[in-house]
């Protein structure tokens, strides 16, 4: 077929588009991963003490952290998904809640004693605390996966491990209903491995699931 | 320097209008913008003359099954620029990446400074990979999109419901440019 007949066929017809299709797709897939994710947590149970500790500063220390990552990783992987866009300065902008989430850990190690400091770095739950985190978020991970799949991501492993981020994010904060840790400095540490495992799961099959 | 930004601008405003349903100026836009990329793949792919027509083809697929991530905002050299690069990249890759090694390929926004109205022959036959399609996505595209019927027209012609028709030219597509990728990638 000549170009300019297959210039003829691609235009006969062509519908109105919309312009914000990948806005739709990413609020849909949230809509979907994220109640399926709070039902995991269901399945783990809520902490029993949500209530008391409410009013406890570092909880909500501990929705904000990964909270801030999803929304950044959110933005972000709506620009990976359009072909050409720069990224700005969100990915500088995660290193704001990373790097806010560190000074508070360092605080809290320095002042508090030396015999203390492995506790407050392994909690008690620290064996579980990545894989959970990473089950929680694997709904969020299908669902932004498919978001992406209908859009035209040209940075495939950057544009999955984003996808992946925004997995382990949106898993940390849903996840943080049932754990019962409260300090920074293993927040920091298992939370932020929580998080990076799935973004390194999404670099590893963004190139292989996302290609168009 | 100053006709980069005329075609900018020009081929944006067909865009636009094609996005909104108007098929002549899509028409027109794609039109110029193979003259566009064309005149990029011959400066960047020399050691594979043949396959230029077929890609120029495979480039206006991917913009035309990827048009709905566009953004208003956004210029236009960039978001088509980006999708030339992915799927030339795409195509090196597949032939062993000799030439990627050598050549890298810029982030340069010059695709609307030449353009190249000598289109050759496509070496692939767009037509013999349509009969590859089920009949679900073949008829609607032949309906719309060859013989020019209306979608309610292609739905009383096939039985098909007029939301089938339009599943079908939608999904169809995808799979013809999944097609094209293959059998380009099969050539050597």
């Amino acid at each position: 077929m000549k170009t300019d007949d297959f210039i003829a066929m691609l235009a006969n017809g062509a519908e109105p588009v919309s312009h914000h299709v990948a806005e739709r797709r990413f609020a849909l897939s949230m809509a979907m991963g994220l109640p399926l994710a709070f039902a995991i947590v269901l399945g783990f149970g809520i902490r029993p003490d949500l209530l008391q500790v409410l009013g406890n500063p570092m909880l909500w220390v501990k929705f904000a952290f990964p909270g801030s990552v999803a929304v950044i990783s959110l933005l972000l992987a709506l620009r990976l998904s359009r072909p050409g866009m720069e990224t700005g300065s969100l990915p500088a902008g995660l290193g704001l809640p990373v790097l806010g989430m560190g000074v508070l850990a360092a605080v809290v190690l320095f002042q508090a004693p030396p015999q203390e400091r492995e506790a407050l770095v392994m909690g008690s739950t620290w064996q579980v605390c990545v894989a959970n985190i990473a089950l929680v978020g694997a709904p969020v991970f299908v669902a932004s996966f498919w978001a992406m799949k209908g859009l035209a991501p040209t940075r495939l492993a950057l544009a999955g491990a984003c996808a992946g981020l925004l997995a382990g994010a949106a898993g940390a904060v849903v996840y943080a209903m049932h754990c019962p840790e409260l300090d920074a400095p293993f927040l920091l540490v298992w939370n932020g491995l929580g998080m990076l495992t799935p973004a390194a799961i999404g670099a590893a099959l963004g190139p292989r699931l996302l290609r168009w | 320097m100053a006709d980069m930004k005329a075609n900018e601008q020009r081929l944006r405003a067909l865009f636009l209008q094609g996005l909104d349903g108007n098929s002549a100026s899509y028409q027109a836009f794609l039109k110029g913008l193979s003259t566009h990329l064309r005149a990029f793949l011959r400066r960047r792919l020399s050691a594979l003359p043949d396959d230029i027509e077929d890609l120029v083809q495979d480039i206006l697929l991917a913009v035309h099954n990827q048009r709905h991530t566009y953004r208003p905002d956004q210029p236009l050299t960039a978001w088509v620029n980006a999708m030339a690069r992915y799927k030339l990249i795409d195509l090196l890759r597949s032939r062993s990446g000799r030439e990627a090694l050598h050549d890298p390929i810029e982030d340069d926004l010059a695709l609307f400074a030449t353009n190249d109205h000598e289109a050759a022959d496509a070496r692939r036959d767009v037509n013999k990979l349509l009969q590859q399609l089920p009949d679900n996505q073949r008829l609607p595209i032949v309906h719309t999109k060859l013989e020019g019927l209306s979608v309610t027209e292609a739905a009383a012609a096939t039985g098909m419901s007029e939301s089938a028709i339009k599943v079908g030219v939608h999904r169809g597509m995808k799979a013809l440019a999944a097609l094209m990728n293959l059998s380009m990638k099969a050539t050597t």
